[in-house]
């Protein structure tokens, strides 16, 4: 049978195809957006007291990086973010652990987790704000409580779909308990353990900067509400498209990581 | 043996479920009697943790005042009419992201990553654009629930089976035709997982907005129950909330036969 060999040429317009048109069809759309916003506002059918020229936007970013200190906000954000997130890995990671362990337990409370993890928990804020006060620890436990069910639900999860043999293998050879868990189930769970954490960071990110715009408290999300009270109107565009920037940076960064994890599995 | 088998399983599982209700049971009681004993200790700062009869006093006198209930039918408007426009947007842009490989390619990337981004952020834009009233917190609802029904959409119109849609062709179905006979009622699991997460999402964003800046609505209610101080009044609500909040979804789950684990 003969086996045409593909050419290089072929080679490239399917490069072509598949991924140079659509990112510049996807990126000139949001260029062409953009310049019609920019000429509406300047012939006045948008209001500029409303909408701010996009250029203007782009040329605050300079003011809002040097005037708004925002690389210490940006490390305030990331370190409430961080320590709800190593919470919600640690207590998320052994309460599925106990869950695995205790079926009887896992059966009872597995869909009250679910629940919990479809509950609007954000609303809880105002009895946090009660509790810990407008501080980072409010910011903080409503990370941590936003992000936690997803990681016990993976965990789980993970721990539940791990081989028999594996295990066996692991009680032929007389490990302890801990052995068994750091040794054999949390490295064949951890794919699936990662896919909870990440789930569990988004939610987090979200509650911690949401949270930070609501009680005008800590790094990025108190940035915007500062800018919005004082009306700074390209600032404030400006400041939302860098938390954007950031948040979608995250999501790329921890897929990668999910990616990189998954041929483990 | 068979049978035999049967009959013997069918009073372990009885026995199995009896266990889990007396545990789900146990853990209900074990929290109530730590909550009540915290009310009684007088080591918290007072009301932060009342007694139980107090929010329960708290809840049967919220539920049974009108103004409650014209504070709901607030939120609920302005959830429902943001989820109209949001999830309709969102279905008519999953349809075309489902439909085009070049659309898809070109601008699902953009939806995928701005669907996670905390919303709340957008509330200053909103504002400016419709107002401080009703206007807003419906902009909020929307923007909340497009993202995940039009992904949801794009992803289920993908995972149709192609003989569906020969079928359509070989019957000479039109473009409206093929999205009301094949389309729509051959993605109904994900549309309907589309709108159970769209609607948890866009009560956030409503609510979460009302607490920001409103007079009006139940995330008015939970603010203001907290700028006075009246903590069973916000138990009260926060428990309604969540029980409201919890049912509907699990409701739209079982309408859609879908599971709600996340």
């Amino acid at each position: 049978m003969h086996v045409r060999p593909r050419s290089e040429n072929t080679t490239m317009t399917a490069a072509l195809r598949d991924r140079v048109v659509p990112l510049a069809l996807g990126l000139g759309t949001l260029i062409a957006a953009l310049a019609a916003v920019e000429i509406l506002i300047r012939v006045g059918v948008i209001n500029g007291f409303i909408v701010p020229l996009p250029t203007d936007v782009a040329a605050s970013f300079g003011k809002v990086f040097t005037e708004e200190d925002i690389v210490n906000r940006f490390r305030l954000t990331f370190l409430e973010a961080l320590a709800a997130g190593a919470m919600i890995t640690v207590v998320g990671v052994l309460l599925g652990l106990l869950l695995y362990r205790v079926p009887l337990l896992r059966r009872a409370t597995e869909t009250w987790v679910a629940a919990l993890a479809s509950a609007p928990t954000v609303l809880l804020y105002p009895l946090f704000l009660v509790i810990f006060g407008r501080s980072a620890s409010t910011i903080i436990m409503m990370g941590f409580v936003a992000g936690l069910p997803p990681v016990i639900l993976k965990t789980v999860e993970g721990l539940s779909g791990i081989r028999r043999v594996l295990i066996d293998v692991g009680r032929s050879l007389k490990l302890t308990p801990t052995q068994l868990f750091v040794k054999i189930l949390l490295p064949a769970a951890l794919p699936t353990i990662f896919v909870g954490i990440r789930l569990g960071l988004i939610f987090t990110l979200i509650n911690v900067v949401g949270v930070e715009f609501l009680i005008n408290f800590g790094g990025l999300g108190q940035l915007i509400n500062d800018l919005f009270e004082r009306y700074e109107l390209s600032e404030t565009y400006a400041a939302i498209c860098f938390v954007i920037l950031v948040s979608v940076l995250f999501f790329v960064i921890t897929e990668r990581i999910e990616r990189w994890l998954r041929p483990a599995q | 043996m068979a049978a035999t088998g049967a009959v013997t399983a069918r009073p372990a599982r009885r026995h199995d479920a009896q266990r889990v209700l007396a545990l789900r049971a146990a853990i209900i009681l074990t929290v109530l009697l730590i909550w009540e004993a915290m009310a009684r200790s007088g080591l918290l700062y007072r009301d932060v943790v009342p007694k139980l009869a107090v929010i329960a006093t708290a809840l049967w006198s919220l539920l049974t005042t009108e103004e409650y209930y014209v504070h709901l039918w607030v939120t609920v408007r302005e959830i429902g009419i943001g989820l109209f426009i949001g999830g309709v947007s969102g279905l008519v842009v999953g349809l075309l992201l489902g439909a085009n490989r070049l659309l898809a390619r070109a601008f699902e990337s953009y939806l995928y990553y701005l669907g996670p981004t905390p919303k709340i952020i957008f509330f200053p834009v909103m504002i400016m654009w419709f107002g401080v009233g009703f206007g807003s917190k419906i902009a909020m609802a929307a923007l909340s629930c497009f993202f995940p029904i039009a992904l949801s959409t794009a992803a289920g119109m993908r995972q149709i089976d192609k003989v569906l849609i020969r079928v359509g062709r070989s019957f000479r179905l039109n473009a409206w035709q093929m999205t009301t006979k094949i389309y729509l009622p051959a993605m109904r699991a994900p549309i309907i997982n589309g709108v159970r997460i769209g609607l948890g999402v866009a009560l956030i964003g409503a609510l979460l907005a009302e607490t920001r800046l409103s007079s009006q609505g139940i995330g008015f209610l939970v603010i203001n129950a907290y700028n006075v101080f009246d903590m069973p009044r916000m138990y009260a609500i926060l428990i309604v909330l969540f029980v409201l909040a919890i049912g509907v979804n699990a409701g739209i789950a079982k309408v859609g036969g879908l599971q709600t684990k996340a």
